[in-house]
């Protein structure tokens, strides 16, 4: 038996990814930039999968870029921005809950005289349009806010964001981490005012590697990658081919049947969150039902400490994570479990279970069995 | 410049009398093993009691050094220029040409050392000496003869080839791996076991290691990461069969019977018991481990006696008087050390009392022990799941 419930570390691909990627690999394996038919070949791949994101986004095909994943496409964002935009002023404002793939490139932007405001958030991780609306200043060139926090799935509020920001300073561009959000909610960038939007393949059942990054028509930003000048010179580098097939049928595939799978999707959060709520001395962090993202549920468990649990659920058959996967590499505590205001004692005692589309009630209920005999045994354990 | 062949040079096993063959022979086969990895392909010979290994194609010289330079038993790697006899004019130009070549600044003192072992060379070892030396100082005008402390020896070897060398790279010294028994290190993913086993093995002992793994309070990475500290000290030291021990039980029942501030002891204990078992049916003749006097609580004297208690067979503690500094020192030296201080989560903490006894009474462990009666149905169940994991092979 396997149960994963990581999915926001990383997904299992679609079938028709990998047959889409074997494809490109074995046969189709052009270059897009070469003048003969094989290369015009690849090249259709490539346009195919512009088609489907910008059909996803409502978007236009020249406005999607494709990067090696959501890292380089935070990066290119706000590297991208700074670069082009710093004589019109060198302040960024970002939240204090952000991937490192941001918040590490704010720092670094910060050593090159930049000013950076990160937002506060709220128990539930929210950031306020108030807050915001007092943050910005004329020098404003950047605001970088996540669409779904990866660690406890908070839903921020992008689409009341895009429009204030705006309205304050159109010249202000607003870019949007949606590596989590992506595929659980539908992103329209035009109506949402938003100017940058990250994405991943590997989240939404795609390869790893891959991603992209949506530039606003209109929009200018630098590019950080430089060379052959494919993709109108922003990402430079021959196009990783059988990696943007598979991320664009992922993308196609995702939103297939969107909103009854996200409905069942809810339907098994609810399922996990009410069983977790039964067992001792447990909480769960974050906002509750539909105020929150449908997969991601993080839940501190009094008493144990979260790496002990993982292990006891791996050896079950059942994957999750300690806080966040990309901040459990780290022996620091994660950032946005602190800036929720998390009671100290259970920072290293809480574990994330983040569901996909394939997720079943019943490998829910294993789960759950699998925490309630764990603890009572665990427990039974505490340093003296 | 092409160096064909090496000059091993050991520096113990010349005073092991009659056994001496045993070891010159181990030697031999220890290089032929580490010489494997590298790129080309060699002979290694053994004549007049001096190994040679010989390049029979091309090979890469740095890798070539670099194997060498971690097979105990030897002292010195000295690569050799072998020329064809082709009358002694042309040896001279040779020499000279080598000279220039590997002392480009010749403010410097020289000495020839010339051995002819053919002994139909029309010259005797006093001649080529000085003809030799001749030649070398009338081509460079700065070097000087210096027969008592020279900076450079140039030896001048006479056989079917004529070899040339003047340089001894260091070796590491110690004795050839498989002289002198086989030991079970006690390895953890800590900085001190890795440097003891190698230690020991330095020694000419054969090595076996045995990991306790306490799944879920220790993680597969923790795992890992002591699989690739053995792959490390395996150049060194050989093929390594790694024992992986499931300690988890045993760990719980001894937390859930005896007082908390002996679990440590306790704990240790059992691993020594479960190490010897495994070192005696795997042909060992000691246990060996990385314990230092005063180190940690579990580590003081009346810590490691109590530990000592159980075990029957000798166990080797070679870095038992070296400071932390020393051993972090070896450890760099051998490169185990980065992997040692990798940071995995170690959620054994639950297992370490606040304040563990430091002076514990024998008799007090001893008593402990009784307690727990159904220990040994554990023990056995420990060793009949033990994961053997090879290494270095």
């Amino acid at each position: 038996m396997e149960i994963y419930l990581d999915n926001s570390a990383t997904t299992g691909t679609f079938p028709k990814v990998r047959e889409m990627m074997v494809r490109t690999m074995a046969e189709d394996f052009g270059n897009p930039s070469s003048m003969h038919r094989k290369g015009v070949d690849a090249e259709r791949y490539v346009r195919h999968a512009k088609e489907q994101i910008a059909k996803s986004l409502k978007a236009e095909e020249k406005e999607i870029f494709f990067t090696s994943g959501g890292t380089e496409s935070n990066n290119l964002a706000i590297l991208g921005t700074a670069a082009a935009n710093q004589r019109a002023g060198k302040h960024l404002i970002t939240t204090s809950i952000e991937h490192p793939s941001v918040s590490e490139t704010m720092r670094y932007l910060k050593e090159q005289g930049f000013s950076v405001t990160y937002l506060p958030v709220d128990s539930l991780g929210r950031v306020s349009a108030g807050d915001l609306e007092n943050a910005m200043t004329p020098e404003t060139i950047l605001v970088s806010v996540m669409a779904v926090n990866n660690e406890i799935g908070t839903r921020e509020p992008i689409e009341e964001l895009g429009p204030l920001i705006k309205a304050k300073n159109p010249n202000c561009l607003f870019h949007v981490d949606a590596v989590q959000g992506f595929g659980k909610y539908v992103f329209r960038p035009k109506a949402a005012k938003i100017d940058l939007l990250s994405v991943s393949a590997h989240k939404i059942h795609g390869p790893k590697g891959v991603g992209f990054l949506y530039v606003r028509d209109g929009v200018k930003i630098r590019p950080i990658v430089f060379g052959g000048e494919q993709q109108k010179g922003l990402r430079s580098g021959t196009e990783n081919v059988p990696g943007i097939a598979g991320l664009g049928t992922a993308v196609e595939e995702i939103y297939r049947d969107h909103e009854a799978r996200i409905d069942r999707l809810y339907a098994c959060k609810e399922r996990l969150v009410q069983g977790l709520l039964q067992l001792p001395d447990v909480t769960v962090n974050g906002p509750s039902g539909r105020d929150g993202a449908p997969h991601v549920v993080s839940a501190s468990f009094g008493g144990v400490r979260s790496e002990v649990l993982l292990h006891a659920l791996e050896e079950k058959g059942i994957y999750v994570s300690a806080g966040s996967a990309c901040a459990s590499n780290h022996p620091g505590l994660s950032s946005t479990l602190v800036a929720i205001g998390l009671p100290k004692r259970l920072l290293e005692s809480t574990l994330r279970f983040s569901m996909s589309i394939f997720t079943t009630e019943e490998e829910i209920d294993q789960t759950l069995l699998a925490l309630r005999e764990l603890l009572l045994f665990l427990r039974r354990f505490t340093r003296k | 410049m092409v160096f064909q062949a090496f000059l091993i040079k050991y520096a113990e096993i010349g005073i092991k009398g009659r056994n001496r063959y045993v070891f010159e022979d181990m030697l031999v086969s220890q290089i032929a093993r580490a010489l494997r990895a590298v790129e080309g392909r060699f002979s290694v010979s053994k004549t007049q009691g001096r190994i040679y290994v010989k390049a029979e194609s091309d090979y890469d010289y740095d890798e070539t050094v670099d194997a060498l330079g971690h097979v105990f038993g030897i002292a010195g790697i000295c690569p050799l220029l072998q020329v064809e006899d082709s009358g002694f004019e042309e040896l001279c130009r040779q020499v000279v040409a080598y000279m220039d070549e590997m002392y480009p600044d010749k403010h410097m003192t020289f000495k020839v050392m010339a051995r002819r072992a053919r002994k139909n060379y029309p010259m005797d070892s006093n001649e080529i000496n000085r003809q030799i030396g001749e030649a070398v100082l009338e081509a460079f005008p700065d070097i000087r003869v210096d027969v008592h402390q020279p900076d450079v020896y140039l030896n001048i070897e006479v056989r079917e080839m004529i070899n040339i060398y003047s340089e001894i790279l260091p070796g590491p010294g110690g004795m050839p791996v498989g002289t002198n028994g086989k030991g079970m290190l006690l390895l953890s993913g800590g900085i001190d076991s890795p440097v003891a086993g190698y230690m020991v093995s330095k020694r000419g002992v054969r090595i076996d290691a045995v990991y306790f793994h306490a799944p879920p309070y220790t993680s597969d990475r923790a795992k890992q990461k002591v699989v690739d500290l053995a792959q490390i000290i395996s150049r060194y030291t050989g093929p390594i069969h790694l024992h992986v021990v499931n300690f988890t039980e045993i760990q719980l029942y001894i937390y859930e019977t005896c007082p908390h501030e002996e679990l440590t002891i306790l704990m240790r204990r059992y691993m020594m018991r479960i190490a010897e078992r495994l070192a005696k049916e795997n042909g060992c003749q000691a246990l060996i481990t990385g314990e230092s006097i005063g180190q940690v609580a579990s580590q003081t004297m009346q810590s490691l006696a109590a530990t000592n208690d159980v075990c029957t067979m000798p166990v080797f503690r070679p870095v038992i008087a070296f400071d932390k500094q020393d051993i972090v020192d070896i450890a760099k030296k051998i490169k185990t050390f980065e992997t040692s201080i990798q940071p995995f989560e170690d959620c054994c903490t639950i297992f370490v009392a606040k304040h563990p006894v430091t002076k514990p009474n024998l008799n007090i462990i001893r008593h402990s022990e009784t307690k727990l009666t159904q220990i040994d149905e554990m023990v056995e169940r420990a060793l009949q799941t033990v994961e053997v994991i090879r290494v270095g092979e």
